[in-house]
């Protein structure tokens, strides 16, 4: 085992300094050293999405990343996009849509969505949607929840349309 | 009705077993048996307890020593057997991947680090890693301590099907192979253990469905009373059936706390979970179909032979699977006679058991491929034969082929709606259209029964202390809120919204005002929780009469206060009323800070009662099925043997439908866990019993490109069994998607003359079934 070695980077807007064995990955840092547990890991070989967080604005798969590699970047949590409101309609919509069962993979799937919609300017067909998130491993909705959420926030995003609830309940969604 | 815990994991601030710390935790990392089959004849742990950090390292025989073994087996399985099992095995691991040594420290990387220091001398011994094998005369043993690799056999017969047979005009048959995967749960296994010595008290915190079975399992075989046993299932991030099941690094880390007197956490890695986690499926069947002239189905004759691992799990029993293929196949039709075998085989592989749908797909695919095969034969369309053969909509109650009691099905109903739902005529107009352009789309149909609100026969009657009832306490809070504790969890299903639901409705208070809790021992009624498609069937039942009690309180006490008839008030969105004209008298949160802070208000003797607790258990019929029936479109390039799922189908009939959102998602996810069975789940192993694609890199799960659409439509056949009327649905998705999909690929195959009679249906097997490769 090698010695701990000092990290800072900007995690959720805040700067955070610790001492950490470099073999430690930036999920299991997050998750054990700053208690940001909304990150999850589900396979630790960057296959099943759960652990996805925005670094200095990309989406990356934190159980692959060394915490030592994250040395000065910017780092954004599903906790952190949460509290400053940057995903504020993705919950929503997902939350009317009933995008989720069990919410493990859900901060993934989030990040996913979130960095999708920043990338595009218009509304993304189901298909475009699918293939972002093919990343993404679900194993309780069957997706296509998921799918709906992403494309009513989107046209809330792209066309300043309606909130994402009542994009919903045009389409005939019930809550 | 959204969930209202869904806020919270959108968050991130859901709280998974996987995300918990306590004070003073150690972590529990395991070696592995590397073989298939292995004596252990000697561990050397010298290097590994003077490793950094390293607290204990313990063996089989260490654990042995405070926790008695188990045995998987049910007294209603006459016959059935399989052998002890303890938490680390002393001196024999049956299968790759079996922990064998225990090994404690401060954090699981320096569990990890001393584990690999450890060093075990095994003599590997000849594996049985086939179904052929474990039955080979005189060939090699799973267990020396059972005289064979037979763990279970039962038969059914009703009499007459070889006369039925020699008179039919057709028969069809076929051979049937399905692979066995597993449940990959995102969040995998993950268990706390923290016993204080202080007070000989044991505290599980638990990624499962059904903490009141642990709670006793924990009590009874590391003999600590069960009042001072908690089980704690908080967030569980999937489940499925994988997360009931007693696994052994699970009872090690209880006899690690135990051992320590410490808070021990294993959370599997992915690796772990695919050699440790149960393994489902995995069925050999030979079937045929005797068939009238017209194309009506006359007798089934089936031989299952299924491989469970190395030993039955406990407590369900891993013959419960085969079990049901050999009742339900079938289960849908009108039949003259039934007649099957079933054989439950040990292997030295990781054990089989119950995972969504026990046996529900088996028994379709099987089912369904004749019935396909009975209408080519005969010439009728695949609709025309189901319409023809399906146990009709007015023949109720009735008894199935193979003796399961039926209340009310829906199938006639179900199947005109998925013609309908389907487009039928314009798929197959859309199919030979394309079919001229030489491309080859398939459509495939599959109906279904589905086993929902098992009664106590279900495990009860086999002596397994696995409960049929559950249990609610509903509480009135002074400020006039509800809580509501019911022994049914939550998995993300939505549990808690369906029975905040319920109550809302059936007490008369907003569901804002009900704060329903789930999943502590400590806290909660005993109950069965969640398995078998139980959690709205009885659960809500069990909430509905309880909310129902105590609005009879409520209105008895408001009486009281208004000197009124209580018989003449109502309880309407937290307001007690005036039942003839909704005229408001006192607030619910009135009558409570009356009842709680100034009872000295009330006249003598007024019994000012605000919680309710009441117990359920299904006495009707033995299940209360739930039917239905699938539909799939699929394209398969003949070229590649890739296959392109283009859309799904369901008509489902769960009785009651509490919630549209829940009962669909329920489905469309149960569906792609079927379509992942169908097209690409597979626990593959090597012929020396290796497991050889233990990751998600290799082990291919169903992911968002890959999926269709699922348009889903209902029929509502409530039971009458209860005053809820609702059945499960859970598992309707899961038990007739691959079937479908079976027959729509055999459908875009038919061109060829090709079929294929295995899943999953693989590129490579397409190619192959084409005789291409």
């Amino acid at each position: 085992m090698t010695a701990p070695v000092p990290v800072s980077l900007i995690v959720n807007g805040t700067e955070v300094s610790r001492l950490v064995a470099p073999r430690t990955t930036l999920a299991d840092f997050l998750r054990f050293d700053l208690e940001l547990t909304g990150t999850h890991t589900g396979c630790e070989m960057g296959a099943c999405g759960a652990c996805l967080v925005m670094m200095d604005g990309e989406a990356v798969h934190a159980c692959l990343v060394f915490a030592v590699q994250a040395v000065g970047s910017r780092i954004e949590t599903v906790e952190g996009l949460a509290e400053r409101g940057a995903i504020a309609d993705l919950q929503a919509a997902f939350h009317v849509r009933n995008a989720l069962q069990c919410g493990f993979c859900t901060p993934g799937m989030l990040v996913t969505a979130h960095a999708l919609l920043e990338r595009v300017d218009e509304v993304p067909s189901r298909e475009e949607i699918r293939d972002a998130l093919s990343g993404n491993y679900c194993r309780c909705t069957g997706y296509e929840a998921i799918v709906d959420a992403v494309t009513a926030a989107a046209q809330t995003r792209c066309c300043g349309g309606a909130r994402p609830a009542d994009a919903l309940q045009d389409e005939g969604v019930q809550p | 009705m959204p969930r209202p815990n869904a806020k919270r994991l959108l968050a991130g601030r859901g709280r998974y077993v996987t995300d918990i710390t306590l004070p003073r935790m150690l972590h529990a990392a395991f070696v592995r048996c590397p073989f298939a089959h292995a004596r252990i004849f000697s561990v050397n742990a010298d290097a590994a307890r003077a490793a950094p950090g390293v607290r204990l390292v313990a063996t089989g025989a260490d654990l042995a020593r405070i926790c008695t073994p188990w045995v998987g087996t049910l007294d209603h399985f006459k016959g059935m057997k399989s052998p002890p099992q303890l938490p680390l095995p002393v001196d024999i691991a049956v299968w790759a991947g079996q922990a064998v040594v225990a090994v404690v420290a401060d954090t699981r990387a320096l569990a990890e680090d001393a584990a690999e220091l450890v060093e075990i001398e095994f003599e590997e011994l000849p594996a049985v890693t086939d179904l052929d094998m474990a039955q080979e005369p005189g060939g090699a043993k799973v267990s020396a301590v059972l005289p064979d690799n037979m763990c279970f056999r039962a038969g059914l017969d009703n009499g007459n099907v070889d006369e039925l047979f020699a008179s039919a005009a057709h028969v069809v048959e076929g051979d049937f192979t399905f692979g066995r995967h597993t449940g990959v749960t995102l969040e995998p296994r993950a268990i706390i253990a923290d016993y204080d010595p202080s007070e000989e008290r044991l505290t599980v915190h638990h990624a499962t469905q059904t903490p009141y079975q642990f709670q006793d399992l924990y009590s009874r075989h590391y003999g600590i009373p069960e009042s001072r046993v908690r089980v704690v299932a908080p967030d569980v991030g999937g489940s499925f059936g994988i997360k009931l099941h007693v696994y052994h690094e699970d009872m090690a880390v209880v006899g690690l706390s135990i051992l320590l007197g410490r808070p021990v956490k294993f959370a599997a890695d992915r690796t772990e979970a695919f050699v440790s986690d149960i393994h489902a499926r995995d069925h050999r069947v030979k079937a045929r179909a005797a068939v009238g002239a017209d194309g009506t189905l006359l007798a089934f004759q089936v031989e299952d032979e299924t491989a469970i691992g190395a030993f039955s799990t406990y407590p369900r029993t891993s013959a419960v699977e085969g079990n049901q293929v050999i009742r339900l196949i079938g289960a849908p039709y009108r039949l003259k006679g039934y007649q099957a075998d079933l054989k439950v085989l040990f292997q030295n592989k990781v054990q089989t058991s119950q995972y969504r749908a026990v046996g529900h797909p088996i028994a379709c695919a099987v089912t369904e491929r004749l019935v396909d095969l009975a209408a080519e034969k005969t010439g009728l369309d695949p609709f025309a034969i189901r319409a023809r053969n399906l146990i009709p909509d007015d023949a109720y109650p009735c008894t199935s082929a193979t003796g399961y009691q039926f209340e009310r099905l829906s199938h006639e109903a179900c199947l005109s709606k998925l013609k309908a739902l389907m487009d039928y005529d314009r798929l197959r107009a859309d199919q030979a259209e394309a079919r001229a352009r030489g491309v080859h789309r398939g459509i495939g149909i599959a109906a279904f029964v589905e086993i929902t609100n098992p009664s106590p026969a279900f495990y009860g009657v086999g002596g397994a202390r696995i409960s049929a009832q559950d249990g609610a306490i509903l509480k009135i809070t002074p400020s006039g809120e509800v809580r509501c504790l019911i022994s049914v969890t939550e998995q993300g299903q939505g549990t808690e919204a369906i029975i905040g639901q319920i109550v809302a409705d059936h007490l008369g208070v907003p569901q804002t005002a009900i704060r329903v809790i789930t999943g502590d021992t400590e806290v909660t009624p005993h109950g069965g929780a969640t398995w078998a498609c139980r959690g709205a069937g009885i659960g809500g039942e069990t909430a509905l009469q309880a909310a129902k009690k105590l609005k009879g309180q409520v209105l008895a006490l408001a009486g009281t206060i208004l000197q009124a008839n209580g018989e003449d008030l109502d309880l309407r969105d937290g307001e007690v009323v005036d039942r003839a004209n909704g005229q408001p008298r006192i607030s619910l949160a009135e009558v409570a800070r009356i009842a709680y802070f100034r009872s000295d208000t009330l006249p003598k003797g007024t019994d000012a009662q605000l919680t309710a607790a009441h117990h359920f258990a299904p006495q009707g019929y033995p299940f209360a099925f739930t039917n239905g029936i699938h539909g799939s479109h699929v394209e398969v390039d003949v070229e590649t043997g890739l296959v392109k799922i283009l859309k799904h189908f369901v008509v489902e009939d769960c009785g009651r439908i509490i919630n549209p959102l829940l009962v669909e998602e329920q489905v469309r996810g149960g569906v792609v866990q079927g379509l992942g069975a169908a097209f690409f789940e597979e626990c593959r192993y090597d012929e020396a019993g290796q497991l050889t694609n233990g990751s998600l890199a290799d082990y291919l799960v169903p992911m968002s490109c890959e999926m269709p659409d699922i348009l889903i439509d209902h029929v509502e056949t409530p039971t009458a069994d209860t005053e809820l009327g609702a059945k499960g649905c859970g598992e309707a998705g899961t038990a007739a998607a691959s079937a479908a999909a079976l027959n729509a690929v055999n459908d875009a195959l038919s061109p060829f003359g090709a079929a294929i009679s295995q899943i999953p249906m693989t590129p490579a097997r397409l190619l192959k079934a084409l005789g291409t490769i």
